[in-house]
Parts: structure tokens; C-alpha cells; sequence
């Protein structure tokens, strides 16, 4: 007999799960993951979900692994929550997300007077001052990057 | 740890034992400065990069070179160069770098001296990126303070002017803290210290900061006054700036309080916040503040090439 959590998402095959993650980020992580409406496989998104440590949301993935540009941003986001990969109905692996050092290419400098939006051959690079609150500044301009202007690149 | 091959791009970059280091070669430099002829860098070449106007700032850098014995290099306007063709920055560095040993830049672009350093071998010395810093102007402050005072640590230091929005305040006020002066931030509303900055300096130094908004209130009580330009932009009305203007200007009328030993700084060019019938007075060190700018860029460009005087 299926348990209650069960019927709420199924079990995938292969893919990923991301588990723990803040409760309402979900739409945010199907953004980050370029997850809309066309998707072709199965995906399964729980919020609010009661755990031991508080609610949280769910994201399960069919036939998708995530790429580092992925995880960086998760880990912005979503700091302690766990990427499961799953083949055959197990888990063949599991680690936590915690925020990189620095954010290389990822996101964009909201600063229109900084040097990496004036067409010169640079990369952006964010230098992870502090997790909670998020604090991201710009290794050029070393502007600290506002929560709105991040939340508007995940 | 040296500065030797180090980029020099903003203040905080610097430790505080490479900034001792800096403050005590700019003054041997100094020494030798007033001994006359010095060969320390015969054969190097110092390309200045000047893609927006400066009077002191370029024109000591060059200074300092040929009074290393070295030779200089460059351009004080972008107009004259490919960058009017369409180049980028990063290869404008990378084809001076060829031609030269260290390259001091100022460009109105913010982080484009971080951009510059990523792209040349050779050293970078910031001159000044756009609203961002200008770490060589800070470094001949603190020279200057010290020189003039013989410490900065326990020193109460007062700025004034525009601390809102500018880069000299910042880096001169996070400087100081690191060396251990109390700071006195004097300036209206409307233009005073982030809110965020002070608390860091607080956390990061444990400084003691006040906050005033009166000149009158502060000047019998410091012992350096650091003035910076307010600017008229900065405020919605015209009529407000002419009201904070007539109240921030430094003038003998102000300094029948100040102590004895008051020194008055200034980054300049200063427009009227401080009259001209202060720079008489020995009070007045901005001209002084100005000549320190060879010895300090002396002991920046010697101390990046691995020279010491």
C-alpha cells in the first residue's frame, strides 16, 4: 500500500530530486532548471511540504542532471537543500548545495556604469561575501548586487 | 608581504603592513627626492593611461618616474588613440603591456582597472576608476597625515563635503580605521556616509565613529579636517545647495576655534569650501598634500617593480 507521501509525487526512474529546499522556491528552481510549459518529461513539484525542520519544497526531474551553472544558482537560493540522483528507482548519489566561493559567468552585473557591460571581452564574477543574507559583489565594480536585481536573473 | 608585481587597484586590496610598508619607502623616497638625482628605475618605463582628464594625479605619476630616472610614456586623452576606432580596453592593455614595465591607469569606467590587471603582466596602478576608488590618492593622504602628525592611530579626524558619494571619503575613512583613528563625519543629510559602510567599518576596526552635521561643531575637536568637494548635483533643488554650501565652507571665520595644530586637507580641486584666505595659515596642508603625491607614487611604482629605495 502506497504511503501517504507517495501519492503526493511519485518516484522517478532516473533523474534528479531535489529535496529540502526553502518552501515556495519550487517556481524559482523550475526557472533556474529552464523548466516551462513545453517540457517534455516528467516533473513533479511539491511546496509546503511538512518535514521534521519546517516546510519545504520538492523538485523531482525525470532524465535530467543538473549542469554547474545550475547548482551555483540553486545554491543561491536554496543552501542546504540536497541534489539525489537517481537511476533505476535508487539513489546513486547525494550531496548538498551549498553557495560557491564565486559565481563565474553566471549572472549579469546590474551596474550599467560597470566594466563587464561595456562590450569588453570579460567574464562576470561575484564573489560570495556571505550566505544569509545572500550577498553577492561584483569583482569588478564591487557593487553589491540588490536581492531584486539577483532574483530577476534566476 | 611586498607589493612587488602586485596590481594596486583599490585600498583594501592593501594589508595594513603594505600600506606601513608604502608609508615608510614614500618617505626614503621623499629623502632622495630632496637629494636630487635618483636612478633607481634607469631603463624602466612607465606607461601612463589617462582615458579621462587629471591634472595631479597624471602629472605626478609622470613626476615620480622621471624622478626615478625611468622613462614615461602614454596618453591623456582617449581621442587620440585606437580606442576612438572602436578597440577594446582589453587590448589597448594588452598592447601597452608590450611596450612597457608598469602602467598607471584612470578610466571612467568602474572595474576597468580590475579588467586592466587581468589583461596586462605588467603591474596596474589604479588612477582612478570611474565612481569607484582611487587607492594612490588615499596612500598620499595617509602620508601626509602621518608625516604631518607623526601618527594617525588615537588621531580624531573629521571629513567633510560630499561622504555620500564619494570614493576619496570611503577609502580615506576605511584606511583610517584600519590604522585606528576616531572619525568625526561631518556633512548634511543628505549626503552622509551609507548607513551600511559605517556599521562595516565599526564591525571590521571596532573605530569610533561620530556623526555631525555642523562644522562648527567639530572643529574645535579634531585634529585633522579632510574637506571634499560638495556638488551641486547632488541635490534636488539649487536653493538646498546653497544653503549647505554657505555652511560647509571652511574659512578663518570657522577656525578662530579650531586647536592650534589643526591641519586642513583637501584632495582638490576644491571649488569654495575652503577660502583662500585659509591657505596662508598653518593650518593649510593641501598644497603639501599635493607634493606628497610624487613620493608616494614613487614608492608604488619602485615597490611594484621589486625596488626598494
Amino acid at each position: 500500500m502506497s504511503s501517504e507521501k507517495e501519492l503526493k509525487i511519485d518516484k522517478i526512474k532516473s533523474g534528479t530530486v531535489i529535496d529540502h529546499l526553502p518552501a515556495g522556491s519550487g517556481p524559482t528552481v523550475l526557472r533556474i532548471l529552464g523548466i516551462d510549459s513545453k517540457w517534455g518529461t516528467s516533473v513533479s513539484v511539491a511546496m509546503n511540504v511538512s518535514s521534521k525542520s519546517g516546510k519545504k519544497d520538492i523538485v523531482k526531474v525525470e532524465d535530467r542532471i543538473l549542469q554547474k551553472e545550475e547548482t551555483d544558482k540553486l545554491g543561491l537560493i536554496a543552501n542546504n537543500a540536497t541534489i539525489n540522483i537517481v537511476e533505476n528507482y535508487n539513489v546513486k548519489e547525494k550531496h548538498h548545495v551549498s553557495p560557491s566561493e564565486e559565481m563565474i559567468g553566471v549572472l549579469e552585473c546590474k551596474n550599467p556604469k560597470c566594466v563587464t557591460n561595456q562590450g569588453e571581452p570579460v567574464v562576470t564574477n561575484f564573489k560570495v561575501e556571505s550566505a544569509n543574507p545572500l550577498t553577492l559583489r561584483c569583482k569588478y565594480c564591487e557593487r553589491i548586487m540588490e536581492k531584486e536585481l539577483l532574483e530577476e536573473q534566476l | 608581504m611586498s607589493i612587488k608585481g602586485r596590481d594596486i587597484i583599490t585600498i583594501d586590496s592593501l594589508s595594513k603592513a603594505d600600506i606601513e610598508q608604502v608609508l615608510s619607502n614614500s618617505a626614503k623616497m621623499q629623502s632622495l627626492l630632496e637629494k636630487g638625482k635618483c636612478d633607481l628605475l634607469k631603463g624602466k618605463v612607465l606607461a601612463t593611461l589617462f582615458f579621462e582628464p587629471s591634472t595631479r594625479t597624471r602629472l605626478s605619476f609622470e613626476s615620480a618616474m622621471h624622478r626615478l630616472g625611468g622613462s614615461v610614456i602614454g596618453f591623456s586623452e582617449a581621442s587620440n588613440t585606437s580606442v576612438k576606432k572602436g578597440e577594446t580596453l582589453a587590448d589597448t592593455i594588452r598592447t601597452v603591456d608590450q611596450y612597457c614595465d608598469v602602467i598607471a591607469m584612470r578610466h571612467p569606467v568602474e572595474g576597468s582597472a580590475q579588467l586592466a590587471a587581468d589583461f596586462s603582466e605588467a603591474p596596474i596602478i589604479n588612477g582612478g576608476d570611474g565612481a569607484h576608488t582611487h587607492p594612490t590618492q588615499t596612500l598620499l593622504d595617509l602620508y601626509t597625515i602621518q608625516k604631518e602628525k607623526g601618527k594617525i592611530e588615537g588621531l580624531k579626524i573629521a571629513l567633510t563635503g560630499d561622504l555620500k558619494y564619494s570614493r576619496t571619503a570611503h577609502s580615506l575613512s576605511y584606511a583610517l580605521s584600519m590604522f585606528g583613528a576616531d572619525l568625526v563625519f561631518t556633512t548634511p543629510e543628505e549626503l552622509k556616509m551609507g548607513k551600511d559602510f559605517t556599521s562595516a567599518l565599526k564591525r571590521d576596526f571596532g573605530v569610533n565613529i561620530e556623526e555631525k552635521t555642523k562644522l562648527e561643531d567639530v572643529v574645535s575637536d579634531v585634529d585633522v579636517m579632510y574637506v571634499t568637494r560638495i556638488q551641486r548635483e547632488r541635490f534636488p533643488a539649487p536653493e538646498e545647495y546653497e544653503k549647505v554650501k554657505g555652511v560647509f565652507k571652511v574659512d578663518l571665520e570657522l577656525l578662530k576655534n579650531a586647536k592650534k595644530d589643526l591641519k586642513i586637507m583637501h584632495p582638490l580641486p576644491r571649488v569654495d569650501e575652503i577660502a583662500p584666505e585659509v591657505d596662508a595659515t598653518e593650518h593649510a596642508i593641501y598644497f603639501q598634500q599635493t607634493y606628497n603625491g610624487i613620493p608616494t607614487r614613487m614608492a608604488l611604482i619602485a615597490g611594484v617593480l621589486g625596488v626598494e629605495p
